[in-house]
């Protein structure tokens, strides 16, 4: 039943799936391929993530984040929580679970969302591959608007969140 | 990258081996009961990505987003990046055949922005980690935060 229950949502999707097979044989197939290649991608990025953040969880201690990424870290942890986001490769779903680890370490909520924002936008080697594909321009005029932008909405969540709110993401990340 | 990621992680795994090696284990069992605590949500991820990218393909895209199809032609291609999950290596050449056969800078601006900051197929993941109140006003605001980088890029690149 717990299995079932944990898997309920994995159980519907494969039903569309098969749903889909009957309804569409060329799309149901190009779908199952789809998903195939998807779930290669996801099994060679995630065991270094994963690796990589248990490491963090038993090697880093709580007052080495909080130092760096915690409350007073200011503009300091700003930077830092961008270039961290910025230097990793891999899709954004692999970017929660790090984040997790970071809040339960004591970092602050706006440098976790800005990590997170970096993660999902400003990737170092998906600007190149950017760049060569859309041009200067085009990267360039993104990337300026989205580093402030990703501030903004971070500082803006934050704001929207009442204490209780944030305290109770806290207590999630622990338990994680 | 996905060398570099690797070479970073094992070299980071020898040397908290190389200092302490019960410390090393419970890191590495922890590693696993991150991952499997969130295994069922990524799975579903992995099944709709599939489902989405097949029935929104590059042809089906650029019928939607071309140059004449304004602010409408934008909100559809937000709609479509933010219910889709494609890898940046396939997104940018995609975007740049886009442009090629006639889709205007402004949609494609809010299809990549979208594409990499909104996530509706991986929200189960994100909630699990933020809570739900979190997750979809993050996602929320990165929405509306597309158009103005669509506007901005459709005013710098278009002309």
């Amino acid at each position: 039943m717990k299995f079932l229950k944990r898997y309920r949502f994995f159980i519907v999707s494969i039903l569309a799936l098969l749903f889909l097979l009957l309804l569409n044989h060329g799309l149901g197939w190009k779908a199952l391929n789809l998903s195939m290649y998807s779930l290669k991608e996801m099994v060679l990025i995630i065991p270094p993530i994963f690796i990589l953040l248990g490491l963090l969880d038993i090697w880093v201690p709580r007052e080495t984040m909080v130092k760096y990424m915690g409350e007073k870290s200011g503009i300091k942890g700003i930077a830092l929580s961008f270039l961290l986001g910025s230097a990793t490769a891999g899709p954004l779903y692999g970017a929660f679970p790090v984040a997790a680890i970071f809040l339960k370490k004591g970092a602050k909520l706006t440098n976790v969302l800005i990590f997170i924002g970096a993660w999902s936008t400003t990737k170092i080697p998906m600007f190149l591959f950017e760049l060569s594909s859309l041009g200067v321009k085009f990267a360039l005029t993104r990337l300026l608007i989205d580093i402030p932008g990703i501030i903004l909405i971070a500082f803006t969540l934050s704001r929207l969140l009442s204490k209780e709110e944030i305290k109770s993401i806290y207590e999630n990340a622990k338990s994680l | 990258m996905m060398i570099g990621l690797y070479i970073v992680t094992i070299s980071l795994l020898s040397l908290s081996f190389y200092r302490d090696t019960n410390k090393s284990i419970k890191a590495l069992k922890k590693a696993w009961k991150a991952f499997e605590n969130i295994l069922p949500q990524l799975l579903s991820v992995i099944v709709l990505v599939g489902i989405m990218l097949a029935l929104f393909d590059a042809e089906f895209i650029s019928n939607m987003i071309g140059e004449k199809s304004g602010w409408y032609g934008t909100l559809l291609s937000a709609l479509i990046g933010s219910i889709t999950l494609i890898p940046g290596f396939v997104a940018f050449p995609t975007a740049a055949l886009l442009v090629d056969s006639g889709a205007g800078y402004m949609q494609i601006g809010a299809f990549i922005s979208t594409l990499m900051m909104v996530g509706v197929v991986t929200l189960p993941v994100e909630i699990k980690y933020f809570g739900k109140r979190l997750a979809v006003t993050r996602n929320l605001l990165a929405f509306l935060f597309s158009f103005l980088v669509a506007y901005i890029i459709g005013m710098v690149v278009g002309n």
